[in-house]
């Protein structure tokens, strides 16, 4: 009996783990809808939604329920296998990348003693990450560019020529956008020496700025710029300019398969500030809490490795991708939509050279600081 | 014994998606099954403690070729009753490098058959980033460095035949200089074609 306990235990922490993680995510993509809705008409002198539930908090599930009770049509010469799968490619891609995030320190001083069974050794250390994989940064951009094809193919299937050049039009430019981005990381990686996301944020702890966002300033700017064409918003809603394409690559998608593709766009714009957080903004670390509680003497209530330590780390990490989300918001009720070729040639004539040159210049620092 | 159900669930998904690969006549359902493959076999590199290369795969490999596979394919708008009447002398020439493949496959199983058995064990740094890095820029320096030319000149290559087809033609000029004006330009000539 202990030892199916013992084996069970790990697992099923991990389980709850995954479904934590997974529920807190979709739960935080759900209310950015309502806060950009909110948001949005804040800055255009608007109230915004207020009818469902006090300020209009329960707007998300009514949403929803609209989504699941709505006629679902699907057109009558769309190629069908396809145009059923584009959706689930969309949002499984974007989702798929929460296992590799790292949502908060390890908790090295995990106390099991209050359960009332024996684990003897059990497990003390209780990483606040799913998977801890070696090539976290590649795994991240791998699976966002495999979201390509959700959009590609909706496009096609849907057998329409809105629909076709929405879904050219993202293709393009997720191809073009997402060599800026690869390109503007490798600064990042090449300081930290390590592709691991928990090994960029302790590269950075170690590192005399603390936050990567001073020594890869230009990467920096580049990555955020990159970010928001990945992920289809404005100034780079081409895809999904109105006046043009309707609706672009979802025109004709309806109900649930909709909802789908609005939360994979939703979800990658959480994945892209996830990722400028933990490669430029230090992650879950905050500066100077450590140090506080050494000089404060209460390094067993909220010391490094605490569950209260990894609490407000947690807190702090969330605050930092929500300063990203609201400057997307920003962004969107601020500047207006980019021309197709304007956003072609600032890709590949603007932003890649200067992604490049932070590289060259990144590797002649690091030499020179490892010589 | 975890291993060798994901094993042979990868390793079905991948035969599978091969299988309809050849199967279809719609090039677009063979391009996505081609990504299944590729996907189907990156999960098996992560299965063997090569997470590495499972990431290259996928982001070289599904993510960036066969996007371009798909959006040739988009853009070309085939038809799916394309006569295949010819070309039949590749039968041949595929059932000959065919059998050369079985042949190779028999003497691979051979081999493995013959070699010690080892269990992957997950703690394996053979597969990490910081040894295929180290041993690629030092003991296999050489051909790293052949294939970065070669990948130039291909480069290069296909800069030039740009340059050239654009000679004298409006449309392709506009794409070569304003990204992919041109080819938008095609695909709504081809989409009136369709409308007709």
């Amino acid at each position: 009996m202990d030892q199916v306990i013992k084996t069970a235990f790990p697992i099923l922490v991990i389980s709850i783990g995954i479904l934590l993680a997974f529920q807190g995510v979709l739960m935080i993509v759900a209310y950015t809808v309502l806060g950009e809705r909110k948001i949005l008409g804040w800055i255009q002198g608007r109230i915004g939604p207020n009818r469902v539930g006090p300020w209009g908090v329960l707007q998300p599930f009514a949403d929803l329920f609209k989504f699941i009770f709505k006629e679902d049509l699907v057109p009558d010469k769309s190629t069908k296998f396809i145009y059923f799968l584009a959706p689930l490619v969309a949002l499984t891609a974007a989702i798929l990348p929460i296992v590799v995030y790292p949502f908060g320190p390890a908790i090295t001083t995990v106390d099991w003693s209050f359960l009332p069974f024996n684990l003897g050794e059990g497990i003390t250390r209780l990483p606040l990450t799913i998977a801890q994989i070696d090539v976290g940064v590649l795994f991240v951009l791998a699976i966002t560019s495999v979201g390509v094809y959700g959009i590609a193919l909706a496009g096609w299937s849907s057998n329409s020529k809105y629909s076709l050049m929405g879904g050219l039009r993202s293709s393009a430019q997720m191809i073009s956008y997402e060599l800026a981005m690869g390109a503007s990381v490798i600064g990042v990686v090449m300081l930290a020496g390590t592709l691991d996301l928990n090994g960029i944020i302790a590269a950075q702890i170690n590192s005399p700025f603390r936050w990567y966002i001073i020594p890869q300033f230009i990467g920096f700017i580049v990555f955020l710029i990159a970010a928001f064409a990945e992920t289809n918003r404005v100034p780079f809603d081409l895809p999904e300019a109105e006046t043009e394409l309707v609706a672009g690559f979802h025109t004709e998608y309806s109900a649930l398969k909709f909802a789908l593709f609005f939360m994979a766009e939703y979800v990658n714009m959480f994945t892209v500030s996830v990722m400028c957080t933990v490669l430029f903004l230090g992650g879950w670390y905050i500066p100077g809490l450590d140090y506080i509680a050494r000089t404060v003497g209460l390094q067993d209530w909220f010391g490094s490795g605490t569950p209260l330590y990894a609490l407000i780390s947690h807190i702090g990490f969330l605050l930092k991708i929500f300063g990203f989300l609201f400057f997307y918001i920003w962004v969107r009720g601020t500047l207006p939509r980019f021309r197709f070729d304007q956003l072609m040639n600032f890709g590949w004539k603007f932003l890649l050279p200067l992604a490049l040159a932070n590289v060259i210049l990144t590797i002649i620092i690091v030499y020179f600081l490892n010589s | 014994m975890v291993t060798t159900v994901f094993f042979f669930l990868f390793a079905g998904l991948a035969i599978a998606s091969a299988i309809s690969l050849v199967y279809h006549k719609n090039p677009l359902y063979s391009a996505v099954s081609l990504i299944g493959v590729f996907i189907a076999l990156a999960c098996i590199y992560i299965t063997l403690a090569a997470p590495f290369i499972a990431a290259v795969q996928i982001l070289v490999y599904a993510g960036a070729i066969m996007v371009l596979v798909v959006f040739v394919i988009m853009l070309l708008n085939l038809e799916d009753d394309n006569a295949l009447n010819r070309l039949k002398y590749l039968y041949f020439v595929g059932g000959g490098l065919g059998l050369i493949l079985l042949v190779q496959t028999f003497f691979v199983f051979y081999a493995v058959m013959r070699a010690p058995k080892q269990t992957v064990n997950q703690n394996e740094t053979v597969g990490k980033t910081l040894n295929i890095g180290a041993s690629m820029y030092t003991e296999y320096l050489l051909p790293v460095e052949i294939v970065g030319v070669l990948l130039l000149m291909a480069i290069i290559g296909g800069v030039i035949m740009v340059r050239r087809l654009s000679e004298g033609n409006n449309l392709r000029q506009v794409s070569v200089e304003t990204g992919n004006v041109g080819d938008t330009g095609k695909v709504e000539s081809d989409l009136k074609k369709a409308e007709r």
